[in-house]
């Protein structure tokens, strides 16, 4: 192997890459123009439902829980109505999410000591947001319902729930997806780098060029691989300082453990990128085969829902899968605190994915001629 | 007009053509929403099923196997357990369990003294939302115990406010209902988008554009004939994925078929000009695969309210999805299959896209035209 021929080869790519300002454009701007668009809005957290009321009782104690409702940041009352008939329009037109309904008796019922019923009927069209609006409220009745025992002598559940939550403490949302984001966007660029930049030569004829110089099958690779990889580095760098500085996402790990892990994760990708590229014949099959492998490679991966809810099939899917073990390193240095030893099981399989896939891409370089 | 006909036919067979000749076009429009809807139907999922949950009993009597008891019969918990804390957190920092409940020594002691006993309950955080869904069923197994126990004992559990929820349109809360008619949208942006993004872009490269322009052919002749084979093909693909969501997933269909169709055709539109606009302003398969890659998949996943919730994002990123053609037609689908024809959602939503459409095409006039640069 000499270090000459894999520099010069590794120059050239960076050439073909860089030399033409739409693909210099398009490998630098989107994921960067991405994280802030996507950090802002990949959230599960809810603000301002909207939340229509009808409110039949005429005491005090459904006014107090409704201002209660009102003072949370989660709700936002729009609208007042007084038949039930005005329930289902609302609610099919999607201009509310839930209705709160007070029986007559509501406030009689709270003062006599019975249980007052509090209606509550909610859009399960999206069942994810449904669940998360209807825990919100949860919260503040159960609030509510603490203060008046409190207030009125009564004696609360003889049992009591002290919930706190590791890592996240606040439940933040943000703080699971942006760490995610960068695993997405990284896998998208090195991929596109590399997806086609054998399938481009093999496509033009100059493939065949270079398989007549010096240059052997590794050098080939190599010098082949350095550009996403280089590119991989500076863009994952990039992305998480913007993490840290501007969603203020903590780093409580180790830092080089999670350098180690950027390498391998970009190691496995490009090699499944150069993979693809030599199996393709022309750039078009190359840019589906990229697509066929970005796509289950991000919703399977942990990303946005949890593999454990997968059917076990699926999930032995995605042990191929390298964001799936890169998702687990960011988030464990990030939110965790995480260092090497218990990164480990998420190191080695990356290892593998690299090793075969770019040693399926070296052999197919010289093996696939047409 | 004869002589038109005859042109964009020719056309079309041509492009037909070589559809059929290059197997990728038909593997995008068939082979993908099929694997793609079957992988993520099944994959995603956001419902929570046997979490592994610690269970510390620091001094076994009946009134914590009772409490334990509860959580091992629900279908939601899959609990372990063990004697002392530490081993329960260890477990937790290693991700072996997502949640602990702590009963310490003096639980059942407190509960019968009428001292309010407290339960220690920690949740891994990281995913906040699974953290969430944990937290509300802890809290339903617990209170369905505490008034299971009441009365056992003779008492009412008086709670001062009982809440009554009344879900619509998917009682169950099954995540997958709402999830399949979404991931259709995603599945269909994508593979409408990248079916033409190369088309154009492909002839320029070879070429061959140059031997069209000698043709009598008119550019929107052109155009067209391009479009219309790619159109039938995107149309099989969806009619296989709304077949699927139907007999695989169960999802049901509470709207008219044409109605259904008839959208899916705008949107399908929408999401071919998006395409064809790439492929002419690039004229470059390279830069057409990688742009079409960039504009459709993550938006479309990210920005469409198909997971996350328009309404809650900041101003400013709820002016961008606007611009995603999925949000539309996700919005459109979640309806028409869950709710019904709900004109008041169907009809700006089918507007906006239709006005996309509009404004997609102009551009498209606008960019092409025979000309060498």
């Amino acid at each position: 192997m000499s270090l000459l021929h894999i520099l010069s080869l590794a120059r050239k790519e960076f050439l073909a890459l860089m030399r033409d300002k739409r693909s210099r454009i398009i490998i630098i701007v989107p994921p960067i123009v991405q994280l802030f668009i996507f950090g802002f809005a990949a959230t599960y957290d809810l603000d301002d439902v909207p939340v229509a009321v009808y409110n039949a009782d005429s005491g005090g104690a459904s006014r107090e829980l409704l201002a209660r409702i009102e003072g949370s940041p989660h709700f936002s009352i729009l609208h007042r109505i007084d038949s039930d008939a005005g329930v289902a329009p609302l609610i099919d037109d999607r201009q509310v999410l839930l209705v709160i309904r007070f029986d007559p008796r509501f406030s009689a019922d709270l003062q006599r000591g019975d249980p007052a019923p509090l209606q509550v009927i909610i859009d399960g069209r999206n069942s994810n947001t449904a669940m998360t609006a209807l825990n919100y409220l949860r919260e503040v009745v159960l609030d509510f319902n603490r203060q008046w025992q409190r207030e009125h002598g009564l004696t609360g559940p003889p049992v009591k729930l002290e919930m706190r939550a590791w890592y996240n403490e606040n439940l933040q949302s943000r703080w699971f997806i942006v760490p995610g984001i960068i695993g997405s966007l990284i896998l998208v660029v090195t991929l596109l780098v590399t997806a086609l930049s054998v399938a481009r030569e093999r496509e033009q004829g100059t493939f065949d060029q270079l398989l007549v110089t010096p240059l052997r099958p590794t050098e080939l690779l190599v010098g082949k691989a350095i550009p996403g990889i280089v590119i991989g580095l500076l863009e994952a760098s990039l992305i998480i300082v913007l993490m840290v500085w501007f969603f203020e996402v903590p780093l409580r790990g180790s830092i080089p453990a999670l350098y180690l892990g950027i390498l391998l994760f970009l190691v496995s990708t490009v090699g499944v990128g150069l993979m693809i590229s030599s199996i393709a014949v022309t750039q078009q099959q190359a840019i589906l085969g990229a697509f066929l492998f970005i796509v289950p490679a991000v919703i399977l991966s942990g990303f946005t829902t949890p593999i454990a809810n997968m059917p076990e099939v699926v999930q032995w899917l995605t042990y191929l899968n390298p964001l799936r073990y890169f998702l687990v390193i960011v988030r464990g240095v990030t939110l965790e605190g995480d260092g090497f030893a218990l990164l480990l099981p998420q190191f080695w399989p990356m290892v593998l994915i690299g090793a075969v896939t770019l040693a399926m891409a070296g052999w197919l370089f010289r093996h696939r001629m047409y | 007009m004869n002589d038109r006909l005859r042109r964009l036919l020719g056309m079309i067979r041509k492009e037909s053509l070589q559809i059929l000749r290059d197997p990728s076009s038909i593997s995008i429009a068939f082979v993908m929403p099929v694997v793609l809807l079957l992988l993520f139907g099944y994959g995603v999922s956001l419902d929570a099923k046997r979490i592994p949950l610690g269970i510390v009993i620091e001094q076994p009597d009946t009134a914590s196997q009772s409490l334990a008891g509860a959580f091992d019969r629900s279908e939601f918990f899959h609990p372990q357990r063990f004697d002392a804390i530490q081993g329960a957190q260890q477990a937790l920092a290693e991700r072996r369990i997502d949640g602990i409940l702590w009963l310490r020594n003096d639980f059942s002691s407190r509960l019968f003294s009428g001292n309010e006993a407290p339960i220690g309950v920690f949740v891994n955080g990281v995913d906040s939302n699974q953290a969430n869904i944990t937290k509300g069923y802890i809290q339903g197994t617990w209170l369905a115990w505490l008034q299971h126990f009441a009365a056992a004992q003779g008492r009412d559990l008086d709670l001062p406010v009982d809440m009554l929820q009344r879900v619509w349109f998917n009682p169950a809360l099954n995540s997958r209902l709402f999830l399949v008619p979404g991931l259709i949208a995603i599945i269909m942006t994508m593979i409408g988008s990248l079916l033409t993004a190369m088309v154009v872009a492909r002839e320029w490269e070879r070429g061959t554009m140059e031997a069209l322009m000698v043709t009598p052919l008119y550019m929107g002749e052109m155009l067209a004939g391009k479009l219309i084979p790619y159109f039938a093909l995107g149309m099989g693909g969806m009619l296989v994925s709304v077949a699927m969501a139907l007999f695989l997933f169960d999802v049901p269909l509470l709207s008219p078929f044409w109605l259904l169709m008839a959208c899916s055709a705008l949107f399908m539109l929408v999401s071919l000009a998006i395409g064809l606009l790439i492929s002419i302003v690039t004229r470059n398969q390279f830069l057409a695969g990688q742009v079409a890659l960039v504009v459709s998949f993550l938006p479309s996943f990210l920005l469409s309210g198909f997971l996350f919730d328009i309404h809650s994002m900041p101003e400013w990123v709820q002016t961008i999805t606007y611009l995603v053609p999925a949000r539309y037609f996700v919005a459109i689908l979640q309806t028409l299959f869950l709710a019904g024809p709900v004109w008041p959602v169907v009809l700006p939503n089918a507007g906006a896209m239709l006005l996309m459409l509009v404004i997609l095409t102009l551009l498209v006039a606008k960019k092409s035209y025979k000309r060498l640069d």
